[in-house]
């Protein structure tokens, strides 16, 4: 029978995506592994294949299309020897759009597999009915609201309900005010209105470090712990290493990825996730490292750094790094990750605050390694001095863990041989 | 004197407080109601049901009056005026009755007398001279409403009749003044009419219905004209003399002209008073304004325990607006309360509240009509279909009427319907349904209307807003 193609669920946080480009048309011939169209989702533009032989019988979704729901019937594929009538049954049986990949909820898991479903047409699981999680669930509201909300500009799933049942109804958009706008508005009352502007749409990349970042602020509460490191051993290390071979050239950044891993290894109390009601401490250290590329910022994952020696961490993040510009990362590689490094030391940033990246726990915000004087056993002299910042989610971090986890990275990096133990 | 204790005490029975009371009492409450005249109120028993009891014999009559449209043969055409009174009453018994059992299922206590607010939490019962008291931790007040009556106004029951002495004609009037054109006046102006009455509405407003839609008035006007009816606008009765067998009204037209009519009676139906008197309102200070308790939103009255509903609160007084009011005051109180049933309540959207009057043709509507939703600031699409281009209502021989519908131009939203025509009462619900669930034009043509129903029109109506209509 005639196969349905759905919106694939391409990232654990997906809930909707935009068809960029079909690179199929009606009637086209496709085989298993053939890239049937581009898809934008919250984080990059994915291909998505085809893994099914077949033809072409119906799009369903234009090119262009934003916001459609994973799971929602996209394009229909006839077998070998079907003709259009086949179709109707797919178009009759697609299903609702689900909630995508109920399981999968956007915590980081030690399973990479786990955490981010390949992609594929196959609609999301029905199982998991009402799973708990905000991100996916249908949302309740009268089509006069949607409407309405839509003509605003607003995201209906911000709008908070008061109909029957929480449904959210036109009194609640027309009363509804967007919370960026409150925040803005402060600064915005003093405009005249006059200054020339050009209005940017946002992409869906922009949108998701909107949503989460605010809401990293919003709901979990920062502490920050600050010290300076000292980098003259690690950059004598880091020049013998280098100087060994071609083939590789280990950065800074690399070591940082590696004492990292290692400091949660030392203080796992820093390696962990609030929950709720329960909290989750993790066993493998699996570094995300913020890469800026066009339009945003993502964060590809070196999985299981404290396992993995300097050259191979230096060798990942340089794939990871060139393919996040490329926007060609697999889902799975930039999801879950138990702590993230945020380095801007190459912009000559001297110190910074980062924000957590929920649902994780802590980030380290890492300056400029830079010469400067310092008092050693009561003598002035000089020294390569890195200031670091980090970032607790004070819910399951205390401030004696932050302070000892820092301790941790900081005795790693001015004593790089430790790592070794 | 043993003081009786309830949970909830609803004074008064009609279709507010005696909905109210089966809530209360389905929600667990020790619940008692109050009631000084017969079960169901003015509704039951003077109101909407024996007047659609009468207007159903007249609307048989004049079907067999217009047998031969029909291709069927009526013989010997008449009515017993007795008889159709007697079925209206009958039908009124038949449903206080049914309000009895009502309230024995549901294990409501029934208090006969006229019961008063002495305090909050407790009412006094008199009967036959006797006091009891009652004890309620929440007291409803439902009394409900009367005719309005002016000093120059005043019903005797013999001549000049307010609707309660109208439903019980000893015999049918020869000329009859209707003083009012609202739903009670019309309703009784169509009936007579049929009946043979010679009818003249007076309207001190310059249409009839004057708060249906202005199109829909006229429409009405037209044909309320065509069977005869005499209506006259921007015109008020300013004297009633009684003569031994008649009545000579003086009406004054707008610029002062005024004639006199001689008519055998007079139903006066200029509006309603709410029964504010001797309940007890002035001494526990609960604010009354023109003539109806004051509430919030959920019918509290400001006074602690005691609340209100129905006519005796602000309009529109409407038999299912009281009942409703009634549903969700005592899921309000039971929420306040904690009850674990009750999580969700909402208050009534007033502007989703439909409006039905009996009259041939029928009128009913919901939401704001086309003038009002214009004065509300609304750039509008207004879509309109003609009883003629339905199948269904040619075949019923109910070819004259029409539907409108008004909706905002931006957002689709449905802001009113109006309709005018055979059986419309039945059919504004599909639009209130529509407005309760805030659709917009695009789900409304997206639904399938049955074939052949006059309903179908209903489904024209709103292609017609937005130029799609399939039919005309």
């Amino acid at each position: 029978m005639a196969i349905a193609l759905t919106m694939p669920a391409l990232s654990p946080t997906m809930e909707t995506g935009t068809l960029a480009k079909w690179l199929v048309k009606e009637g086209d011939e496709v085989e298993s592994g053939t890239i049937l169209a581009e898809i934008e989702t919250d984080k990059a533009t994915m291909e998505f294949e085809s893994i099914d032989d077949g033809i072409v019988g119906k799009i369903v979704i234009a090119e262009g299309a934003e916001n459609v729901a994973v799971g929602e019937l996209i394009a229909v594929l006839l077998e070998d020897g079907e003709d259009a009538s086949a179709m109707d049954s797919v178009a009759a049986a697609a299903p609702a759009p689900a909630a995508p990949a109920a399981a999968q909820t956007p915590e980081a898991s030690p399973a990479p597999a786990a955490a981010a479903p390949a992609p594929t047409p196959a609609p999301a699981p029905a199982a998991a009915p009402a799973a708990p999680v905000a991100s996916g669930e249908r949302v309740f509201a009268s089509p006069l609201a949607r409407r309405i909300a839509e003509q605003s500009g607003y995201d209906i799933s911000q709008i908070p309900g008061t109909g029957p049942r929480g449904r959210v109804i036109k009194r609640d958009v027309e009363s509804y005010t967007p919370a960026a706008a409150t925040s803005a508005g402060m600064g915005a009352v003093s405009m005249d209105g006059d200054t020339p502007f050009e209005e940017i749409k946002l992409s869906n990349m922009r949108k998701t470090i909107a949503k989460r970042l605010t809401e990293s602020k919003q709901t979990v509460p920062h502490f920050y712990v600050t010290v300076d490191i000292e980098l003259d051993n690690l950059m004598t290390a880091r020049k013998q290493l280098n100087a060994m071979s071609d083939e590789y050239k280990i950065s800074v950044n690399d070591f940082i990825i590696k004492a990292c891993a290692a400091a949660l290894m030392k203080v796992p109390a820093a390696n962990v996730q609030y929950m709720g009601d329960t909290m989750r401490q993790f066993k493998r250290a699996d570094i995300s490292v913020a890469v800026a590329i066009e339009g945003g910022l993502i964060t590809p994952v070196v999985r299981g750094a404290d396992m993995k020696g300097l050259r191979q961490i230096s060798d990942e993040t340089k794939d990871l790094a060139r393919r996040a510009q490329e926007g060609k990362l697999a889902p799975e590689e930039y999801a879950g990750g138990t702590f993230s490094i945020s380095n801007m030391g190459m912009m000559g940033v001297k110190n910074f605050d980062a924000v957590i990246n929920p649902p994780q726990a802590a980030i380290l915000a890492v300056g400029a390694g830079e010469q400067r004087p310092v008092v050693k056993n009561g003598e002035l002299t000089v020294a390569t001095v890195m200031t670091v910042t980090l970032s607790c989610d004070h819910r399951a971090i205390d401030g004696a863990v932050g302070a000892e986890y820092i301790a941790a990275v900081k005795m790693f990096l001015e004593q790089p041989s430790a790592m070794l133990l | 004197m043993t003081a009786q204790k309830f949970d909830m005490v609803v004074l008064g029975s009609g279709p507010g407080g005696y909905v109210a009371a089966i809530r209360a009492a389905q929600l667990g409450y020790k619940t008692a109601v109050i009631e000084r005249a017969e079960l169901g109120g003015i509704c039951l028993n003077w109101g909407c049901i024996p007047t659609k009891a009468l207007l159903r014999s007249a609307e048989v009559f004049h079907n067999m009056k217009h047998a031969a449209d029909y291709g069927l043969v009526a013989g010997q055409l008449g009515f017993d005026i007795d008889k159709v009174v007697s079925r209206s009453r009958g039908i009124a018994g038949q449903l206080s009755e049914g309000i009895k059992h009502l309230m024995k299922k549901n294990k409501i206590t029934v208090i006969e007398g006229n019961g008063k607010l002495v305090k909050p939490g407790v009412l006094s019962v008199e009967k036959d001279g006797k006091k009891t008291e009652v004890h309620g931790t929440d007291i409803i007040l439902a009394t409900g409403a009367r005719a309005k009556e002016l000093p120059h106004l005043k019903a005797d029951g013999e001549r000049v009749w307010t609707y309660r002495h109208a439903l019980t004609p000893k015999e049918v009037p020869g000329k009859l003044l209707v003083i009012g054109s609202g739903a009670i006046g019309i309703e009784f102006a169509s009936f007579y009419n049929e009946l043979g009455s010679d009818v003249t509405v007076v309207e001190m407003m310059d249409r009839v219905m004057p708060v249906e839609d202005e199109e829909i008035s006229a429409f009405s006007q037209k044909s309320f004209k065509s069977q005869g009816i005499n209506i006259m606008t921007e015109a008020s009765v300013t004297k009633l003399d009684k003569k031994a067998k008649t009545v000579v009204c003086t009406v004054e037209s707008k610029g002062g002209k005024s004639q006199q009519i001689e008519v055998d009676n007079v139903i006066i139906a200029i509006g309603i008073d709410g029964n504010v008197e001797n309940i007890g309102l002035e001494e526990n200070k609960i604010k009354v304004d023109r003539g109806h308790v004051v509430t919030d939103e959920w019918g509290h009255t400001g006074v602690n325990g005691v609340h209100a509903i129905g006519d005796l609160t602000g309009p529109p007084w409407l038999a299912h607006k009281a009942s409703h009011e009634g549903v969700v005051l005592v899921e309000k109180i039971a929420k306040d309360k904690g009850h674990k049933e009750i999580t969700d309540v909402h208050p009534m959207d007033k502007g989703n509240i439909p409006g039905c009057t009996y009259c041939r043709p029928q009128v009913a509507s919901v939401g704001m009509t086309e003038k009002a939703a214009i004065a509300a600031g609304h750039k509008v699409k207004v879509g309109r279909f003609p009883f003629i281009g339905n199948g269904k209502a040619i075949a019923m021989g109910e070819a004259e009427g029409m539907m409108k519908t008004v909706f905002d131009a931006k957002t689709g939203e449905m802001l009113g319907a109006h309709m005018v025509g055979a059986e419309v009462t039945e059919m504004i619900q599909g639009y209130t349904v529509a407005r309760t669930l805030e659709t917009t034009e695009v789900e409304l043509m997206h639904t399938v209307f049955p074939h052949p129903t006059m309903s179908e029109m209903m489904h024209e109506a709103v292609l017609d807003a937005f130029g799609k209509t399939l039919h005309m």
